[in-house]
């Protein structure tokens, strides 16, 4: 019940924007948000981490082709609904010094998005899955394309067709296993772990590829990652946030759930391509990265580089590789939204995100800059912020399941470390110039937003366990799926 | 059957509305006729029987098919209420409409090839006249000839199709032809070469690749009312009749002609969706679409497995609403001239919000995104394919989908991101404010809660 609430609340909300056409729409959408939070929290408090799957949910939906409206939570999914929630208020308060024309539809699409996304993490049919996968591409398409910035409509359509050619291949993977289903098939989850175990090997293989291509372009994995920068770079900074935030964490989830267990074999036979690709794209977007010379392009590719990381470390198929990619979205997804909406600070203020005309910030804003060290401590992942917990236990899994793999991997830590370090003193540290020195202080609304996040950095990486026990059984689970373990 | 006769009442009523002077209470008259006649139809339901000997049966195939048919025709005269209005012909207008709708209805619901000869005919002569109907313009007198010229062509094969069938099995009538063919006691040159025959005269019927060349001139030319009914009406009408013969007559022989089939779904998808990304004008290219469309559908019929029926009533249903959404916004905002191209909708969001959403709506859905109807139509038609094992051709349909939502999308693009000197607000006729509102909730209605059309038939 709780979990149909936790879906249908931002539809409801969006409607009765529609209907209220109200001027204040921004703090409605916030209300609303904090409204989601909340059955959040109840769930989460409620959440028994050893308990399996929790507020279910199950109504037939199509019965003819064996569909369900199917949902329910275990420690996995209670992670990103929560990370889902948590996030939402953050984007939308960051959003509040922004006036959108058609404030109405904008905070509309962020709450729908937000269903889609929900609707991701929490769906137990195959089809359900791939509807509300689809789904929340098309909010974020008419976010970026409406408010983003130049060149929005090559960039996005791009982005739109990309995404897509990924995820139909997925519906063919998907309807291949459907129909090795017995009887009259069915999308029921159990059912297509089933059957894709049954398959032979070699076109398990072929199902691997049809269902990882989606998630490598969603996460984005080298070499399908050529869309993120420029969209990234196009879009509002919220919709970024939402892209960066949440948006990529449905390629993990979706490897971790619908292409891990479904088909073992095939994963056994391809899992170190995709392993070698992440890594390879760990150090290829670091490089990258440390070449560029605009802020919103270098955490965009700083992105990559992390979320290689974390896909490295689901494909060890370990609890610890697994579970470190748990906390690390969680943490990433904390830390993403923080940057960027640090460089949304710095270009509302100064209108430039170009590192070089930038320096100095630090003069006239201290507070500005310590949550700047501390959120890109976090992502630099120093020991004591969130970004730490997760990276070690992903370096470890990797480099156990081989050491070339984690040695490379270990290089995130240290060119993150170049490229954050390197474009947190050319911006803040050093003299003030004809642009920054008239930058001011953190103002109310900023802080609402920097500080939950700082304190969530820190406080996660000092005390992790609540996350990690949450999410434990559920992998455990999810291994012995797959017949490990 | 009552449908049919009261469909043909009205038609012949609207011609005596002209003599009788009663032109003011024929818009009403005709839409309630229509919706009369989708409610017998619904009576009908499984219990529908054979009439003219064995020439009309209304199983509920046709049923479904003709009240798809009756309530598309209903939304049409809403779309067009303003065009009629204006036009001095307004009764001939109403009962070439209503005749076109009768032969189709013949078109989804017979059993003898004499009454499917019949049927195109109805249909068609009514829309050879229609197309030519703004006889101001001289693209809509090209339209109407090359329509009749090729139209005529395209009958000639359906003839000569039906007479080889007839000559093979020496019965009009498909339960026959379908046991002879079944048991093997039909003459096999005859029938094969028939079949094919068969295959190209409705392949133009439906526009498929290689018989779509009149399509494009033909939809761009006629005025946009019309268009938007052939694009609809005929277009299903059409394809119902296809599959209809084809599962019921010639199933047996399957393997023969299936391979033809499959090429020229492979033809239509690819070939209509690379050259509809070249169209900038809006009418062309929802032809070509429309072509790309059909190609779609083929695949069910290639599939012909026990789910295909239902999943082709789906895909039309969708495949409707989209369309008549689609020239409702058009009809609105093109001009006098009704030559739009892409850039007339430009910034349309801020001249007319509406418009826009419903547009887009419009576009999301024929290009195949959930939660639109489109989406699972698409799907539907997959999954039909991939039971019979047909997985290269659910690959090509996948990639022309992407190839569509170039050209889809390029109106959404235009609508929501360019910016134009234009103020002025774009107004709605309050008849097609309605069309809109129905045809937007049926899209999002259908595509959420698939089970009201699936496993109907």
């Amino acid at each position: 019940m709780l979990t149909l609430f936790l879906i249908f609340w931002p539809v409801l909300a969006t409607l009765v924007f529609f209907a209220l056409k109200r001027q204040d729409a921004k703090k409605w959408a916030l209300a609303a948000s904090l409204i989601e939070l909340a059955i959040a929290l109840v769930m989460v408090a409620g959440f028994n981490p050893a308990g399996g799957l929790q507020f279910e949910v199950n109504y037939p939906w199509i019965r003819s082709l064996g569909i369900n409206f199917h949902l329910a939570i275990d420690g996995i999914s209670m992670l990103l609904v929560l990370l889902t929630t948590v996030l939402t208020p953050l984007i939308i308060l960051s959003s509040f010094k922004h006036e959108y024309d058609n404030a109405n539809a904008f905070y509309s699409l962020v709450l729908l998005m937000e269903m889609a996304l929900i609707g991701v993490f929490v769906a137990l049919d195959g089809f359900l899955f791939y509807i509300f996968w689809e789904m929340a591409l098309i909010p974020i398409y008419f976010i970026c394309l409406r408010w983003g910035g130049v060149n929005r409509g090559p960039v996005t359509l791009k982005f739109f067709i990309y995404t897509l050619a990924g995820s139909l291949i997925m519906l063919v993977g998907l309807l291949y296993v459907y129909f090795q289903t017995p009887g009259d098939h069915s999308f029921n989850i159990q059912a297509l772990y089933a059957a894709g175990q049954s398959l032979p090997v070699a076109e398990q293989g072929l199902v691997f590829w049809a269902l990882f291509l989606a998630f490598a372009v969603k996460m984005p994995i080298f070499p399908f990652h050529t869309w993120q920068p420029d969209t990234y770079y196009t879009s509002p900074t919220p919709g970024t946030m939402l892209l960066s935030g949440i948006m990529l964490k449905m390629g993990i989830y979706g490897a971790i759930r619908w292409l891990l267990p479904v088909v073992p074999a095939g994963v056994d036979a391809w899992g170190s391509t995709a392993l070698i690709l992440s890594v390879i794209g760990i150090v290829y977007a670091s490089l990258l990265a440390i070449m560029q010379k605009e802020l919103k392009r270098l955490i965009a590719y700083s992105s990559i580089a992390h979320v290689g990381l974390i896909a490295a470390g689901v494909f060890t198929l370990e609890q610890t590789g697994l579970q470190g990619a748990m906390i690390q979205m969680f943490s990433h997804g904390i830390v993403i939204v923080g940057l960027f909406f640090i460089v949304d600070i710095i270009l509302s203020r100064t209108s430039t995100q170009e590192i070089a005309s930038l320096g100095g910030i630090r003069n006239n804003a201290p507070v500005f800059n310590t949550v700047f060290i501390i959120i890109l401590l976090g992502s630099v992942a120093l020991p004591l912020t969130s970004g730490f917990v997760g990276e070690f236990l992903l370096i470890k899994s990797v480099f156990e399941y081989n050491g070339a793999s984690g040695t490379f991997a270990a290089l995130t830590m240290i060119f993150s470390a170049v490229y954050m370090l390197r474009s947190f003193q050319n911006t803040m540290l050093g003299e003030s110039n004809a642009i920054t020195s008239i930058f001011s202080d953190l103002d109310q609304h900023e802080k609402w937003v920097l500080y939950p996040i700082v304190i969530l950095v820190i406080l996660i990486g000092v005390y992790p366990a609540p996350l990690l026990e949450m999410t434990e059984p559920a992998v455990a689970d999810l291994l012995n799926a797959m017949g490990r373990n | 059957m009552n449908s049919v006769f009261v469909l043909s009442g009205l038609a012949v009523i609207s011609l005596l509305a002209e003599v009788f002077s009663f032109k003011r209470y024929l818009f009403p008259l005709v839409l309630l006729g229509l919706l009369a006649s989708a409610v017998l139809l619904v009576f009908d339901w499984n219990a529908g029987g054979s009439h003219f000997n064995n020439m009309l049966t209304f199983d509920n195939y046709a049923i479904a098919f003709s009240i798809v048919l009756s309530a598309t025709a209903v939304l049409w005269f809403l779309l067009a209420r303003k065009d009629l209005e204006a036009n001095e012909n307004i009764t001939d207008h109403f009962a070439l409409i209503l005749f076109s709708v009768v032969g189709g209805v013949f078109m989804v619901s017979y059993t003898n090839l004499a009454m499917l000869f019949m049927g195109i005919e109805v249909l068609s002569i009514c829309l050879y006249v229609l197309a030519g109907s703004n006889f101001k313009s001289i693209f809509s007198n090209e339209a109407a000839f090359k329509y009749f010229l090729m139209g005529s062509f395209a009958t000639g094969f359906l003839l000569f199709g039906i007479a080889l069938v007839f000559g093979a099995t020496s019965s009009f009538d498909l339960t026959v032809v379908a046991a002879q063919v079944a048991d093997g006691s039909a003459n096999t040159g005859w029938l094969y070469a028939g079949i094919l025959m068969l295959i190209i005269g409705l392949g133009f019927k439906i526009s498929a690749v290689p018989f779509h060349f009149w399509a494009p001139d033909v939809y761009e030319g006629a005025p946009t009312p019309v268009t938007a009914f052939m694009s609809t009406i005929v277009k299903i009408a059409a394809f119902a009749a296809f599959y209809r013969l084809f599962s019921m007559s010639f199933g047996a022989v399957a393997a023969q002609w299936v391979d033809v089939v499959q090429v020229l779904t492979i033809l239509t998808l690819l070939v209509s969706n690379i050259t509809a990304v070249y169209q900038h004008n809006v009418k062309r290219m929802l032809a070509y679409s429309s072509v790309s469309h059909a190609g779609y559908l083929l695949i069910s019929l290639v599939a012909l497995n026990d789910i295909s029926a239902s999943a082709i009533l789906y895909y039309v249903a969708a495949y409707a609403a989209a369309t008549i959404t689609a020239f409702t916004v058009l009809h609105a905002v093109e001009g006098r001239e009704q030559d739009a191209v892409v850039d007339t909708f430009n910034g349309l969001v801020k001249r007319n919000p509406f418009l826009s959403f419903c547009m887009a709506v419009a576009m999301l859905s024929l290009a195949g995104i959930p939660p639109m109807a489109g989406f699972f139509g698409k799907y539907y038609l997959f999954t039909t394919a991939f039971e019979s094992g047909y997985i290269g051709l659910v690959l090509v349909a996948v990639l022309t989908s992407l190839i569509g939502i170039y050209y889809y999308f390029r109106i959404i693009i235009a609508m929501y991101l360019k910016s134009t000197e234009k103020e002025r607000i774009v107004a709605i006729p309050a008849y097609a404010r309605i069309v809109l509102v129905v045809t937007v909730i049926l899209t999002l209605l259908f595509g959420i809660f698939p089970d009201l059309l699936v496993g109907l038939l």
